[in-house]
Protein backbone atom coordinates (compact mmCIF):
# COMPACT_ATOMS: atom_id res chain seq x y z
CA UNK A 1 0.00 0.00 0.00
CA UNK A 2 2.56 2.80 1.23
CA UNK A 3 4.83 1.52 -1.99
CA UNK A 4 2.11 2.12 -4.88
CA UNK A 5 0.69 5.26 -3.32
CA UNK A 6 3.96 6.28 -3.48
CA UNK A 7 4.66 6.08 -7.11
CA UNK A 8 1.18 7.65 -7.83
CA UNK A 9 2.34 10.75 -5.47
CA UNK A 10 5.05 11.00 -7.85
CA UNK A 11 2.52 11.23 -10.95
CA UNK A 12 0.63 13.88 -9.04
CA UNK A 13 3.90 16.08 -8.03
CA UNK A 14 4.53 16.09 -11.84
CA UNK A 15 1.15 16.85 -12.44
CA UNK A 16 1.10 19.64 -10.31
CA UNK A 17 4.72 20.54 -10.55
CA UNK A 18 4.75 21.16 -14.20
CA UNK A 19 2.08 23.88 -14.21
CA UNK A 20 3.33 25.98 -11.61
CA UNK A 21 6.85 26.00 -12.21
CA UNK A 22 6.01 27.55 -16.17
CA UNK A 23 4.13 30.23 -14.80
CA UNK A 24 6.48 31.03 -12.33
CA UNK A 25 9.32 30.91 -14.71
CA UNK A 26 8.11 32.31 -17.83
CA UNK A 27 5.99 35.12 -15.98
CA UNK A 28 7.81 35.98 -13.27
CA UNK A 29 11.29 34.96 -13.34
CA UNK A 30 12.80 35.36 -16.87
CA UNK A 31 10.03 38.96 -16.85
CA UNK A 32 12.28 40.84 -14.40
CA UNK A 33 15.39 38.87 -15.48
CA UNK A 34 14.69 40.92 -19.25
CA UNK A 35 13.81 43.89 -16.73
CA UNK A 36 17.26 43.80 -14.98
CA UNK A 37 19.10 43.37 -18.77
CA UNK A 38 17.05 45.95 -20.34
CA UNK A 39 17.93 48.78 -17.64
CA UNK A 40 21.64 48.46 -17.79
CA UNK A 41 21.13 48.47 -22.22
CA UNK A 42 21.76 51.94 -23.73
CA UNK A 43 22.43 53.38 -27.23
CA UNK A 44 25.12 55.11 -27.86
CA UNK A 45 25.49 58.33 -30.45
CA UNK A 46 26.06 56.23 -33.43
CA UNK A 47 22.62 53.86 -32.69
CA UNK A 48 24.64 50.87 -31.16
CA UNK A 49 23.13 49.43 -28.17
CA UNK A 50 25.61 48.34 -25.15
CA UNK A 51 25.91 47.78 -21.27
CA UNK A 52 25.70 51.02 -19.58
CA UNK A 53 24.60 52.55 -16.30
CA UNK A 54 23.55 55.78 -18.17
CA UNK A 55 19.96 55.04 -17.14
CA UNK A 56 20.97 54.49 -13.31
CA UNK A 57 23.28 57.80 -13.50
CA UNK A 58 20.59 59.76 -15.00
CA UNK A 59 17.90 59.01 -12.15
CA UNK A 60 20.70 60.79 -9.87
CA UNK A 61 21.54 63.41 -12.75
CA UNK A 62 17.69 64.89 -13.07
CA UNK A 63 16.45 66.18 -9.38
CA UNK A 64 12.69 65.30 -10.84
CA UNK A 65 13.58 61.54 -10.43
CA UNK A 66 14.86 60.85 -7.45
CA UNK A 67 12.73 63.99 -6.00
CA UNK A 68 9.86 61.97 -7.27
CA UNK A 69 11.16 58.86 -5.97
CA UNK A 70 11.68 59.94 -2.53
CA UNK A 71 8.16 61.59 -2.56
CA UNK A 72 6.27 58.79 -3.58
CA UNK A 73 8.22 56.39 -1.03
CA UNK A 74 7.42 59.25 1.75
CA UNK A 75 4.01 59.58 1.13
CA UNK A 76 3.75 55.71 0.97
CA UNK A 77 4.55 55.17 4.36
CA UNK A 78 2.46 58.54 5.61
CA UNK A 79 -0.39 56.80 3.50
CA UNK A 80 0.29 53.32 5.24
CA UNK A 81 0.30 54.94 8.69
CA UNK A 82 -2.58 56.82 8.47
CA UNK A 83 -4.82 53.77 7.15
CA UNK A 84 -3.49 51.71 10.17
CA UNK A 85 -4.48 54.34 12.67
CA UNK A 86 -7.95 54.42 10.99
CA UNK A 87 -8.39 50.76 10.68
CA UNK A 88 -7.77 49.73 14.02
CA UNK A 89 -10.70 51.36 16.20
CA UNK A 90 -12.69 50.60 12.67
CA UNK A 91 -11.28 46.71 13.20
CA UNK A 92 -11.96 47.22 17.45
CA UNK A 93 -14.99 48.48 17.15
CA UNK A 94 -16.64 45.37 14.88
CA UNK A 95 -14.76 42.95 16.50
CA UNK A 96 -15.13 43.96 20.50
CA UNK A 97 -17.54 46.73 20.35
CA UNK A 98 -20.15 46.22 17.73
CA UNK A 99 -23.48 43.78 18.92
CA UNK A 100 -23.24 40.05 17.87
CA UNK A 101 -26.08 40.74 15.74
CA UNK A 102 -24.84 43.50 13.79
CA UNK A 103 -21.24 42.18 13.52
CA UNK A 104 -22.06 40.09 10.50
CA UNK A 105 -23.83 42.96 8.69
CA UNK A 106 -21.34 45.90 9.50
CA UNK A 107 -18.87 43.03 7.80
CA UNK A 108 -20.39 42.50 4.88
CA UNK A 109 -21.14 46.50 4.55
CA UNK A 110 -17.20 47.01 4.98
CA UNK A 111 -16.35 44.56 2.48
CA UNK A 112 -18.93 45.34 -0.46
CA UNK A 113 -17.20 48.91 -1.51
CA UNK A 114 -14.31 47.29 -2.26
CA UNK A 115 -15.13 45.37 -4.68
CA UNK A 116 -15.88 47.83 -6.86
CA UNK A 117 -13.45 48.74 -9.11
CA UNK A 118 -10.83 51.55 -7.84
CA UNK A 119 -11.74 53.72 -10.89
CA UNK A 120 -14.89 53.92 -9.84
CA UNK A 121 -14.09 54.97 -6.65
CA UNK A 122 -12.00 57.65 -7.46
CA UNK A 123 -14.80 59.13 -9.97
CA UNK A 124 -17.13 58.92 -7.35
CA UNK A 125 -14.58 61.40 -5.07
CA UNK A 126 -13.67 63.44 -8.41
CA UNK A 127 -17.97 63.69 -8.74
CA UNK A 128 -17.69 64.90 -4.64
CA UNK A 129 -14.98 66.98 -4.99
CA UNK A 130 -14.65 69.10 -8.29
CA UNK A 131 -15.40 72.52 -8.54
CA UNK A 132 -18.59 71.51 -9.93
CA UNK A 133 -18.82 68.71 -7.67
CA UNK A 134 -21.52 67.71 -5.01
CA UNK A 135 -19.78 69.01 -1.54
CA UNK A 136 -19.21 72.42 -3.47
CA UNK A 137 -22.71 72.45 -4.48
CA UNK A 138 -24.54 71.67 -1.06
CA UNK A 139 -21.83 74.15 0.47
CA UNK A 140 -22.35 77.44 -1.68
CA UNK A 141 -26.40 76.17 -1.75
CA UNK A 142 -26.10 77.15 2.03
CA UNK A 143 -24.00 79.67 1.45
CA UNK A 144 -21.26 78.59 3.81
CA UNK A 145 -19.07 79.52 0.48
CA UNK A 146 -19.29 82.30 -1.33
CA UNK A 147 -18.25 80.73 -4.34
CA UNK A 148 -16.92 76.97 -5.41
CA UNK A 149 -13.63 75.85 -4.81
CA UNK A 150 -11.17 73.29 -6.75
CA UNK A 151 -10.85 70.78 -3.89
CA UNK A 152 -9.10 68.02 -6.13
CA UNK A 153 -5.66 68.14 -7.42
CA UNK A 154 -3.37 68.71 -4.11
CA UNK A 155 -1.22 66.56 -1.86
CA UNK A 156 -4.01 66.11 1.01
CA UNK A 157 -6.76 65.03 -1.28
CA UNK A 158 -4.92 62.31 -3.13
CA UNK A 159 -3.76 61.17 0.37
CA UNK A 160 -7.54 60.92 1.33
CA UNK A 161 -8.14 59.07 -1.77
CA UNK A 162 -5.20 56.51 -1.61
CA UNK A 163 -5.94 55.49 2.13
CA UNK A 164 -9.92 55.35 0.63
CA UNK A 165 -8.67 53.06 -1.98
CA UNK A 166 -6.57 50.83 0.23
CA UNK A 167 -8.15 50.96 3.43
CA UNK A 168 -9.49 47.49 3.27
CA UNK A 169 -6.45 45.23 2.66
CA UNK A 170 -5.50 46.66 6.51
CA UNK A 171 -9.11 46.41 7.95
CA UNK A 172 -9.37 42.81 6.70
CA UNK A 173 -6.34 41.28 8.13
CA UNK A 174 -6.55 43.36 11.51
CA UNK A 175 -9.84 41.71 11.32
CA UNK A 176 -8.87 38.49 11.42
CA UNK A 177 -6.58 38.35 14.30
CA UNK A 178 -8.24 40.96 16.65
CA UNK A 179 -11.00 38.40 16.47
CA UNK A 180 -9.26 35.83 17.90
CA UNK A 181 -7.95 37.90 20.60
CA UNK A 182 -9.13 36.87 23.95
CA UNK A 183 -11.59 39.24 25.63
CA UNK A 184 -10.51 37.67 29.12
CA UNK A 185 -6.90 39.60 28.74
CA UNK A 186 -8.23 42.75 28.00
CA UNK A 187 -10.72 42.35 31.12
CA UNK A 188 -7.79 41.06 33.46
CA UNK A 189 -5.86 44.26 32.61
CA UNK A 190 -8.56 46.27 33.16
CA UNK A 191 -9.73 44.85 36.57
CA UNK A 192 -5.92 45.80 37.49
CA UNK A 193 -6.23 49.02 36.69
CA UNK A 194 -4.94 49.16 33.49
CA UNK A 195 -5.33 52.64 31.57
CA UNK A 196 -6.94 52.35 27.67
CA UNK A 197 -3.62 53.57 25.98
CA UNK A 198 -1.90 50.81 28.14
CA UNK A 199 -3.95 47.79 27.35
CA UNK A 200 -3.98 48.87 23.49
CA UNK A 201 0.17 49.31 23.53
CA UNK A 202 0.69 46.32 25.89
CA UNK A 203 -1.98 44.22 24.62
CA UNK A 204 -3.92 44.81 21.76
CA UNK A 205 -1.60 46.64 19.39
CA UNK A 206 1.35 43.46 19.67
CA UNK A 207 -1.34 40.47 19.67
CA UNK A 208 -2.55 41.71 16.64
CA UNK A 209 1.14 42.69 14.94
CA UNK A 210 1.11 39.69 12.20
CA UNK A 211 -2.27 41.38 10.91
CA UNK A 212 -0.93 44.70 11.26
CA UNK A 213 2.34 43.65 9.02
CA UNK A 214 0.54 41.87 6.49
CA UNK A 215 -1.99 44.76 6.27
CA UNK A 216 1.00 47.36 6.35
CA UNK A 217 2.95 45.67 3.70
CA UNK A 218 0.06 44.66 1.05
CA UNK A 219 -1.09 48.59 1.72
CA UNK A 220 2.36 49.85 1.06
CA UNK A 221 2.86 47.97 -1.75
CA UNK A 222 -0.51 48.73 -3.16
CA UNK A 223 0.33 52.79 -2.67
CA UNK A 224 3.67 52.91 -3.85
CA UNK A 225 2.22 51.07 -6.83
CA UNK A 226 -0.95 52.76 -7.78
CA UNK A 227 -0.99 55.15 -10.90
CA UNK A 228 -5.08 56.09 -11.30
CA UNK A 229 -5.42 58.07 -7.85
CA UNK A 230 -2.35 59.95 -7.89
CA UNK A 231 -2.94 60.69 -11.41
CA UNK A 232 -6.57 61.38 -11.44
CA UNK A 233 -6.52 63.03 -7.68
CA UNK A 234 -3.17 64.75 -7.27
CA UNK A 235 -2.28 67.91 -8.89
CA UNK A 236 -0.51 68.59 -12.51
CA UNK A 237 3.40 68.37 -10.49
CA UNK A 238 2.09 65.58 -8.23
CA UNK A 239 4.24 63.06 -9.91
CA UNK A 240 3.95 59.65 -8.70
CA UNK A 241 6.81 57.63 -9.59
CA UNK A 242 4.75 54.85 -11.17
CA UNK A 243 3.44 58.24 -14.31
CA UNK A 244 7.36 58.46 -14.14
CA UNK A 245 7.53 54.73 -15.26
CA UNK A 246 4.25 54.99 -17.72
CA UNK A 247 5.88 58.44 -19.41
CA UNK A 248 9.15 56.27 -20.10
CA UNK A 249 7.82 53.74 -21.47
CA UNK A 250 4.86 54.74 -23.26
CA UNK A 251 5.53 58.49 -23.92
CA UNK A 252 9.00 58.76 -24.95
CA UNK A 253 9.45 55.30 -26.13
CA UNK A 254 12.30 54.63 -23.65
CA UNK A 255 12.23 51.19 -22.31
CA UNK A 256 15.68 51.26 -21.18
CA UNK A 257 14.66 54.21 -18.75
CA UNK A 258 11.61 52.66 -18.00
CA UNK A 259 13.24 49.12 -16.96
CA UNK A 260 15.88 50.85 -14.62
CA UNK A 261 12.81 53.09 -12.69
CA UNK A 262 10.70 49.75 -12.57
CA UNK A 263 14.11 48.34 -10.93
CA UNK A 264 14.51 50.84 -8.80
CA UNK A 265 11.26 50.58 -7.62
CA UNK A 266 10.95 47.01 -6.90
CA UNK A 267 13.91 47.13 -5.16
CA UNK A 268 12.71 50.33 -2.90
CA UNK A 269 9.68 48.28 -2.15
CA UNK A 270 11.13 45.10 -1.42
CA UNK A 271 14.03 46.83 0.75
CA UNK A 272 10.97 48.54 2.78
CA UNK A 273 9.16 45.54 3.19
CA UNK A 274 12.63 43.39 4.23
CA UNK A 275 13.80 46.51 7.34
CA UNK A 276 9.71 46.52 8.37
CA UNK A 277 9.82 42.71 8.59
CA UNK A 278 12.98 42.53 10.45
CA UNK A 279 12.04 45.18 13.26
CA UNK A 280 9.10 43.87 13.98
CA UNK A 281 10.71 40.26 13.84
CA UNK A 282 8.21 39.04 11.53
CA UNK A 283 8.33 36.34 8.70
CA UNK A 284 7.20 36.88 4.94
CA UNK A 285 6.09 33.63 4.28
CA UNK A 286 3.88 33.86 7.69
CA UNK A 287 2.99 37.34 7.39
CA UNK A 288 1.55 37.15 3.23
CA UNK A 289 -1.47 34.46 3.22
CA UNK B 1 -13.90 49.00 27.32
CA UNK B 2 -14.99 46.29 25.30
CA UNK B 3 -18.63 44.70 25.25
CA UNK B 4 -18.57 42.75 28.42
CA UNK B 5 -17.13 45.81 30.41
CA UNK B 6 -18.50 49.12 31.40
CA UNK B 7 -18.22 52.03 29.26
CA UNK B 8 -18.74 55.39 29.51
CA UNK B 9 -21.12 56.74 27.39
CA UNK B 10 -19.14 59.48 26.18
CA UNK B 11 -16.30 56.59 24.79
CA UNK B 12 -19.76 54.76 23.56
CA UNK B 13 -20.86 58.02 21.97
CA UNK B 14 -18.06 59.41 20.37
CA UNK B 15 -17.00 55.53 18.92
CA UNK B 16 -20.50 55.49 17.55
CA UNK B 17 -19.64 58.46 15.58
CA UNK B 18 -16.59 58.25 14.77
CA UNK B 19 -17.65 54.84 12.93
CA UNK B 20 -20.78 56.20 11.05
CA UNK B 21 -18.36 58.69 9.66
CA UNK B 22 -16.09 55.75 8.79
CA UNK B 23 -19.27 53.98 7.10
CA UNK B 24 -20.05 57.70 5.26
CA UNK B 25 -16.44 58.27 3.81
CA UNK B 26 -16.79 54.55 2.59
CA UNK B 27 -20.00 55.04 1.08
CA UNK B 28 -20.91 58.63 -0.02
CA UNK B 29 -18.82 58.56 -3.51
CA UNK B 30 -20.23 55.79 -4.64
CA UNK B 31 -24.30 56.72 -3.39
CA UNK B 32 -23.75 60.27 -4.97
CA UNK B 33 -21.84 58.16 -8.50
CA UNK B 34 -25.09 56.19 -8.98
CA UNK B 35 -27.98 59.02 -7.94
CA UNK B 36 -26.10 60.56 -10.54
CA UNK B 37 -26.80 58.21 -13.51
CA UNK B 38 -30.25 59.27 -13.50
CA UNK B 39 -29.92 63.01 -13.83
CA UNK B 40 -31.44 64.39 -16.76
CA UNK B 41 -28.43 66.59 -17.45
CA UNK B 42 -25.43 66.45 -20.22
CA UNK B 43 -22.72 66.39 -17.05
CA UNK B 44 -22.49 64.09 -14.18
CA UNK B 45 -23.05 67.01 -11.23
CA UNK B 46 -25.73 68.36 -9.37
CA UNK B 47 -28.21 70.33 -9.85
CA UNK B 48 -30.60 67.90 -10.14
CA UNK B 49 -32.61 68.51 -13.52
CA UNK B 50 -34.84 65.53 -13.57
CA UNK B 51 -34.96 61.91 -13.24
CA UNK B 52 -33.73 59.92 -16.60
CA UNK B 53 -33.17 56.47 -18.00
CA UNK B 54 -31.38 57.96 -20.98
CA UNK B 55 -27.86 57.27 -19.12
CA UNK B 56 -28.93 53.72 -19.71
CA UNK B 57 -31.47 53.57 -22.76
CA UNK B 58 -31.09 56.75 -24.56
CA UNK B 59 -30.35 56.11 -28.47
CA UNK B 60 -28.83 59.77 -29.02
CA UNK B 61 -28.14 61.65 -31.08
CA UNK B 62 -28.21 64.13 -28.00
CA UNK B 63 -27.57 61.39 -25.21
CA UNK B 64 -26.51 58.25 -25.50
CA UNK B 65 -26.99 55.58 -23.16
CA UNK B 66 -24.20 52.99 -21.66
CA UNK B 67 -27.04 50.54 -23.94
CA UNK B 68 -26.18 52.26 -27.13
CA UNK B 69 -22.36 53.35 -26.79
CA UNK B 70 -20.41 51.18 -29.23
CA UNK B 71 -17.50 52.30 -27.52
CA UNK B 72 -18.33 51.27 -24.38
CA UNK B 73 -19.89 47.85 -25.03
CA UNK B 74 -17.41 46.92 -26.71
CA UNK B 75 -14.58 47.03 -24.34
CA UNK B 76 -16.93 45.67 -21.95
CA UNK B 77 -16.93 42.61 -24.45
CA UNK B 78 -13.22 42.08 -24.20
CA UNK B 79 -13.14 43.07 -20.45
CA UNK B 80 -15.43 40.02 -20.22
CA UNK B 81 -13.18 37.69 -22.72
CA UNK B 82 -10.16 38.92 -20.73
CA UNK B 83 -12.07 37.96 -17.32
CA UNK B 84 -13.51 34.88 -18.38
CA UNK B 85 -10.14 33.64 -19.36
CA UNK B 86 -8.08 34.28 -16.44
CA UNK B 87 -10.38 32.88 -14.18
CA UNK B 88 -10.50 29.62 -15.90
CA UNK B 89 -6.31 29.60 -16.20
CA UNK B 90 -5.92 30.67 -12.52
CA UNK B 91 -8.26 29.25 -11.04
CA UNK B 92 -6.82 25.52 -12.49
CA UNK B 93 -3.28 26.71 -11.89
CA UNK B 94 -4.49 27.89 -8.22
CA UNK B 95 -5.63 24.66 -7.58
CA UNK B 96 -2.93 22.73 -8.92
CA UNK B 97 -0.52 25.38 -6.64
CA UNK B 98 -2.40 24.66 -3.48
CA UNK B 99 -1.62 20.79 -3.94
CA UNK B 100 1.85 21.26 -4.60
CA UNK B 101 2.34 23.39 -1.45
CA UNK B 102 0.32 22.13 0.67
CA UNK B 103 0.28 18.39 -0.21
CA UNK B 104 3.99 17.05 -1.84
CA UNK B 105 7.08 17.56 -0.65
CA UNK B 106 10.19 18.48 -2.49
CA UNK B 107 13.55 20.18 -2.69
CA UNK B 108 13.51 23.59 -3.20
CA UNK B 109 9.77 23.78 -1.67
CA UNK B 110 10.23 26.73 -0.21
CA UNK B 111 11.51 28.91 -2.72
CA UNK B 112 9.07 28.38 -4.83
CA UNK B 113 6.60 29.07 -2.26
CA UNK B 114 8.52 32.11 -1.96
CA UNK B 115 8.61 32.65 -5.64
CA UNK B 116 5.19 32.37 -5.79
CA UNK B 117 4.11 34.95 -2.97
CA UNK B 118 6.37 37.46 -5.02
CA UNK B 119 3.44 38.71 -7.38
CA UNK B 120 1.93 39.97 -3.80
CA UNK B 121 4.48 42.47 -3.17
CA UNK B 122 5.46 43.65 -6.59
CA UNK B 123 3.55 46.49 -7.68
CA UNK B 124 1.33 45.59 -10.71
CA UNK B 125 2.68 48.61 -13.19
CA UNK B 126 6.00 46.40 -12.49
CA UNK B 127 4.56 43.17 -13.36
CA UNK B 128 3.05 45.00 -16.61
CA UNK B 129 5.96 46.67 -17.98
CA UNK B 130 8.61 43.24 -17.38
CA UNK B 131 5.95 41.20 -18.90
CA UNK B 132 5.89 43.25 -22.08
CA UNK B 133 9.71 43.66 -22.35
CA UNK B 134 10.55 39.92 -22.24
CA UNK B 135 7.15 39.37 -24.85
CA UNK B 136 9.00 41.69 -26.89
CA UNK B 137 12.37 40.31 -26.40
CA UNK B 138 11.33 36.73 -27.18
CA UNK B 139 8.89 37.94 -30.38
CA UNK B 140 12.33 39.98 -31.74
CA UNK B 141 14.06 37.13 -31.15
CA UNK B 142 11.19 34.24 -32.72
CA UNK B 143 11.64 36.34 -35.42
CA UNK B 144 15.56 36.88 -36.01
CA UNK B 145 16.21 33.47 -35.94
CA UNK B 146 13.03 32.07 -37.79
CA UNK B 147 11.48 34.53 -39.52
CA UNK B 148 8.09 33.70 -37.64
CA UNK B 149 6.19 36.81 -36.27
CA UNK B 150 3.84 35.24 -32.97
CA UNK B 151 1.21 37.91 -32.91
CA UNK B 152 0.23 36.87 -29.50
CA UNK B 153 3.83 38.75 -28.18
CA UNK B 154 2.79 41.79 -29.04
CA UNK B 155 0.07 43.78 -26.73
CA UNK B 156 -3.38 42.37 -26.83
CA UNK B 157 -5.98 40.49 -25.32
CA UNK B 158 -3.74 37.46 -24.81
CA UNK B 159 -0.80 39.23 -23.74
CA UNK B 160 -3.63 41.13 -21.30
CA UNK B 161 -4.43 37.69 -20.57
CA UNK B 162 -1.13 36.71 -19.07
CA UNK B 163 -0.03 39.39 -17.05
CA UNK B 164 -3.32 39.21 -15.04
CA UNK B 165 -2.62 35.53 -14.76
CA UNK B 166 0.69 35.83 -13.52
CA UNK B 167 -0.71 37.40 -9.89
CA UNK B 168 -4.53 36.83 -9.76
CA UNK B 169 -3.23 33.24 -9.63
CA UNK B 170 -1.33 33.66 -6.48
CA UNK B 171 -4.47 35.08 -4.84
CA UNK B 172 -6.69 31.88 -5.72
CA UNK B 173 -3.79 29.71 -4.73
CA UNK B 174 -3.81 31.73 -1.30
CA UNK B 175 -7.55 31.31 -1.05
CA UNK B 176 -7.84 27.26 -1.42
CA UNK B 177 -4.18 26.97 0.74
CA UNK B 178 -6.14 28.62 3.36
CA UNK B 179 -9.08 25.96 2.93
CA UNK B 180 -6.80 22.78 2.37
CA UNK B 181 -4.86 23.56 5.52
CA UNK B 182 -8.03 22.78 7.70
CA UNK B 183 -8.61 19.83 5.47
CA UNK B 184 -8.33 16.41 7.63
CA UNK B 185 -6.12 13.99 5.17
CA UNK B 186 -7.35 10.76 7.37
CA UNK B 187 -10.32 11.10 4.96
CA UNK B 188 -8.19 10.86 2.41
CA UNK B 189 -6.54 7.80 3.76
CA UNK B 190 -9.66 6.03 4.31
CA UNK B 191 -10.25 6.42 0.41
CA UNK B 192 -7.03 5.01 -0.12
CA UNK B 193 -7.96 1.81 1.88
CA UNK B 194 -11.27 1.24 0.48
CA UNK B 195 -8.99 1.22 -2.85
CA UNK B 196 -9.27 4.61 -4.61
CA UNK B 197 -6.33 6.10 -6.37
CA UNK B 198 -5.01 9.37 -6.28
CA UNK B 199 -7.31 10.56 -9.14
CA UNK B 200 -10.50 9.23 -7.47
CA UNK B 201 -9.67 10.64 -4.62
CA UNK B 202 -8.37 13.88 -5.45
CA UNK B 203 -11.67 13.98 -7.82
CA UNK B 204 -14.24 12.78 -5.05
CA UNK B 205 -12.99 13.77 -1.95
CA UNK B 206 -10.24 16.47 -1.52
CA UNK B 207 -11.72 18.94 -4.51
CA UNK B 208 -15.48 18.37 -3.30
CA UNK B 209 -14.04 19.79 0.00
CA UNK B 210 -12.08 22.50 -1.33
CA UNK B 211 -15.32 23.36 -3.55
CA UNK B 212 -16.52 26.59 -1.68
CA UNK B 213 -12.53 28.37 -2.12
CA UNK B 214 -12.62 27.04 -5.33
CA UNK B 215 -15.69 29.00 -6.14
CA UNK B 216 -14.83 31.92 -4.25
CA UNK B 217 -11.37 32.52 -6.13
CA UNK B 218 -12.99 31.93 -8.95
CA UNK B 219 -15.23 35.06 -8.32
CA UNK B 220 -12.44 37.02 -6.46
CA UNK B 221 -9.94 36.14 -10.00
CA UNK B 222 -12.82 37.23 -12.09
CA UNK B 223 -13.88 40.10 -10.61
CA UNK B 224 -9.91 41.35 -9.94
CA UNK B 225 -9.34 40.63 -13.69
CA UNK B 226 -12.34 42.80 -14.95
CA UNK B 227 -10.98 45.73 -12.52
CA UNK B 228 -7.58 45.50 -13.51
CA UNK B 229 -6.01 48.58 -14.12
CA UNK B 230 -1.99 48.90 -13.54
CA UNK B 231 -0.88 45.61 -15.26
CA UNK B 232 -3.58 46.25 -18.27
CA UNK B 233 -2.31 49.58 -19.16
CA UNK B 234 1.09 48.45 -20.58
CA UNK B 235 -0.29 45.26 -22.20
CA UNK B 236 -3.08 46.48 -23.45
CA UNK B 237 -3.63 46.68 -28.02
CA UNK B 238 -5.84 48.15 -29.87
CA UNK B 239 -8.91 46.38 -27.96
CA UNK B 240 -8.86 47.99 -24.52
CA UNK B 241 -10.51 46.81 -21.68
CA UNK B 242 -13.69 48.75 -19.75
CA UNK B 243 -10.72 49.95 -17.34
CA UNK B 244 -8.57 51.72 -19.80
CA UNK B 245 -11.60 53.45 -21.79
CA UNK B 246 -13.20 54.48 -18.27
CA UNK B 247 -10.09 55.71 -17.20
CA UNK B 248 -9.53 58.18 -20.32
CA UNK B 249 -13.25 59.19 -20.01
CA UNK B 250 -12.57 59.87 -16.21
CA UNK B 251 -9.47 62.31 -17.43
CA UNK B 252 -11.37 63.80 -20.04
CA UNK B 253 -14.51 64.22 -18.42
CA UNK B 254 -17.33 62.40 -19.75
CA UNK B 255 -21.35 62.77 -19.78
CA UNK B 256 -23.24 60.50 -17.07
CA UNK B 257 -22.90 57.90 -19.58
CA UNK B 258 -19.98 56.78 -16.92
CA UNK B 259 -22.51 57.44 -13.72
CA UNK B 260 -24.40 54.62 -15.87
CA UNK B 261 -21.63 52.19 -16.20
CA UNK B 262 -20.74 52.99 -12.82
CA UNK B 263 -24.17 51.92 -11.51
CA UNK B 264 -24.01 48.87 -12.85
CA UNK B 265 -20.72 47.63 -11.97
CA UNK B 266 -21.60 48.41 -8.36
CA UNK B 267 -24.73 46.60 -8.50
CA UNK B 268 -23.06 43.80 -10.11
CA UNK B 269 -20.05 43.45 -7.83
CA UNK B 270 -21.81 44.41 -4.92
CA UNK B 271 -24.11 40.88 -5.58
CA UNK B 272 -21.08 39.06 -6.27
CA UNK B 273 -19.60 40.06 -3.24
CA UNK B 274 -22.46 39.35 -1.08
CA UNK B 275 -23.31 36.08 -2.71
CA UNK B 276 -19.88 35.09 -2.08
CA UNK B 277 -19.77 36.35 1.02
CA UNK B 278 -22.60 35.11 2.37
CA UNK B 279 -22.14 31.25 1.21
CA UNK B 280 -18.20 31.73 2.32
CA UNK B 281 -20.17 31.95 6.15
CA UNK B 282 -22.11 28.89 5.15
CA UNK B 283 -19.52 26.80 4.46
CA UNK B 284 -16.65 27.70 6.92
CA UNK B 285 -17.02 24.48 8.30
Amino acid sequence: MKRSSKIKIRWGFIIFFVPVFLWLLFLLILPHIELLRMSFVGTDFYGKSGFTFENYWSFFKEPIYWRTFARTALYSITVTFLVLVIALPVAFYITKLAGTKIQGFLMILLLVPFWVSELIRVYGWIILLRESGAINYFLTKLHILREPIEMLYNDATMIMGLIYTNMLFMVIPIIGVMESLDDSLIEAAYDLGAKKTAIWAKIIIPYCLPGIMSGSIIVFMLVLGSYLTPKLMGGKNALWFTEQIYNQIITYFNWNQGAAFGFLLLLMSSLIIFVALKITRQKFTKVIK
Amino acid sequence: MIRSLQRSKAYSFSFNIFIFLYFLFLFAPLIVTMILAFNDSMFPSLPWKGFTLDWFFGRGPEKYGIFHDAINLRSIYNSFKVAVAVTILSTVAGTMAAFLFEQEDFKFKNLLYFLMLAPMVIPGVILGISILMFSNTVGLFLEDVFGIYVKLLSPGIPLVVLGQFSFITTIVALIIIARLKKFDRTLEEAAYNLGANRLEVIWFITLKYLRPSIIGGAAIAFLMSFENFNTTLFLVGPDATLPITLYLQVRDGSTPVINAIAFLLIVVSSTIAVINLYSGKKSTY
